[in-house]
């Protein structure tokens, strides 16, 4: 279960990306895989409806909440746990 | 060309649903932003909002006019009528026929399409409100106006969402300055506070729980707001002729795109279109005084628009205030920029740079003057309002005291 939930989501995170990147790890920036602005919702839109959880998200103080891919899978994976 | 002049000055707003009322809230520096009372509100996760509150309708209509009115085309012909009724013009005598009417919108009749859409699509109705169509058309406001104060000349709609009041009014100054029209009634409208729009605002992440903290420390995003705001342009010759009262001048106009990302602001971008508007208005950066930003409270537009300040002001940059009053009403997308104008030439007037409120302490990223949490009593002779918009699409508007 919490494999497969990585995995969906790393698959979300990497529908994202664009930069040239063959697979990402928990420590990859968001960043540095030109995840920003627009994409990052997009990236939270398409997470909540794959998981059907909600995801406190405001752009403007998201450098501190998602910096990594490891922040977003973490967090997924409380959602989803809270919510079962 | 032609010197153009403002005689007639209209709002509805969050704090205040007549000029005068509205500027006596800014100077003051009064809060319009509060729960929604929307219909479903309680569904949505966003609680706050700046709406026009106890906008009565029949108040200013009659029952059977209000069918074929939406709540936008409802707070521009109000604010049009003040605005007209202050400039002491009749349009007799074939003026009606040389008077523009340049509204700015961002999305048009939003409560009749929410209205509409959802009987159709969450009761299961077959029919919707008759004039439904003519109603959410974003030239609705535009051609209202036209109707209820009688004006003949050109009319027409501009969209560019956040920047459409602005690109109204620019373009209408430009029509008086050129000798194209003799006379210009022209603002912004917005009224788009239903569900399915602020569903679309939660979808953007881009939006503040509370209040509206622009330039701050700690600042969440924006708000969004409502209200209209229309002036009055004509030329310095007419109402000197008229014994009008002149309220403030038009001297610039700059207009420019970022050609890059839909959201995201640009630094380059703005500043061009403030330069452009310095350019057109004939003033060096350092004889201006104050600045409306556009300032909306999101961590992007506020630090990029002061890089834009920087880059095109240099030293004068520390010089100058600048504040946003969408710490009081929100943002009102559409009627913004009218709104900002309307303050701006007030301020001037009134030798007061309206405040933003809301302001908790320094971001390093934002390092200017932005007059915090009270108004202050400063000459002004040269100000410019800003609006930038989604789409990448900027405006500035030039103005002086009246002479």
């Amino acid at each position: 279960m919490q494999a497969e939930v990585e995995q969906d989501v790393m698959a979300i995170i990497a529908s994202k990306v664009r930069v040239e990147k063959p697979a990402l790890t928990r420590d990859d920036r968001l960043q540095d895989l030109g995840i920003e602005s627009i994409d990052a919702v997009e990236m939270i839109f398409d997470l909540e409806e794959k998981f059907d959880v909600e995801i406190p998200y405001n752009a403007n103080t998201a450098g501190t909440e998602f910096r990594t891919v490891g922040d977003v899978v973490d967090a997924i994976q409380t959602l989803v746990n809270n919510k079962a | 060309m032609h010197r153009v002049v403002v005689t007639g000055l209209g709002a509805v707003s969050p704090i205040g649903k007549t000029a005068p009322d509205y500027w006596v809230g800014l100077a003051s520096g009064t809060c319009g932003i509060g729960p929604l009372t929307i219909p479903y509100a309680e569904e949505l996760n966003q609680k706050n909002a700046a709406e026009v509150k106890d906008f009565r309708p029949l108040d200013y209509f009659q029952d059977r006019q209000l069918s074929s009115l939406d709540r936008v085309s409802q707070f521009a012909i109000v604010a049009a009528r003040e605005a007209i009724t202050q400039s002491g013009l009749s349009f007799g005598d074939g003026l009606s026929e040389r008077t523009a009417t340049i509204i700015g919108t961002g999305v048009g009749g939003h409560n009749t399409q929410d209205d509409s859409f959802r009987r159709v699509y969450r009761d299961n109705a077959t029919r919707v409100f008759p004039l439904t169509i003519p109603k959410l058309m974003a030239n609705a406001p535009a051609s209202q106006i036209s109707m209820h104060c009688g004006l003949r000349g050109p009319a027409f709609a501009v969209v560019s969402a956040c920047a459409s009041a602005t690109h109204a009014i620019g373009l209408a100054f430009h029509m008086v300055r050129s000798g194209a029209v003799s006379c210009a009634v022209t603002g912004g409208t917005e009224a788009c506070l239903t569900f399915g729009a602020m569903r679309g605002w939660e979808a953007m992440r881009v939006m503040a729980p509370e209040r509206c903290s622009p330039f701050s420390a700690g600042r969440l995003g924006m708000i969004v707001g409502e209200g209209a705001a229309v002036i009055v342009l004509e030329t310095l010759e007419s109402a000197r002729a008229r014994g009008a009262e002149i309220l403030g001048e038009i001297i610039g106009f700059g207009m420019s795109a970022d050609a890059a990302d839909l959201t995201a602001p640009d630094e380059g971008g703005m500043a061009r279109a403030i330069e452009s508007a310095l350019a057109d208005a004939r003033v060096a950066t350092t004889d201006v005084q104050y600045i409306n930003a556009h300032g909306t409270g999101t961590a992007a537009n506020d630090s990029t628009e002061t890089a834009a300040i920087r880059r095109v002001f240099g030293a004068h940059a520390d010089k100058l205030a600048m504040s946003s009053t969408k710490s009081m009403v929100g943002h009102a997308l559409g009627a913004a920029g009218a709104l900002e104008l309307v303050a701006t030439l007030m301020g001037i007037r009134e030798g007061v740079a309206p405040p933003t409120i809301g302001y908790q302490g320094k971001d390093p990223a934002c390092d200017l003057d932005y007059v915090p949490n009270e108004a202050r009593r400063m000459p002004i002779d040269v100000a410019l309002s800003n609006s930038f918009a989604f789409g990448g699409l900027n405006a500035t508007l030039a103005v002086r005291k009246a002479p």
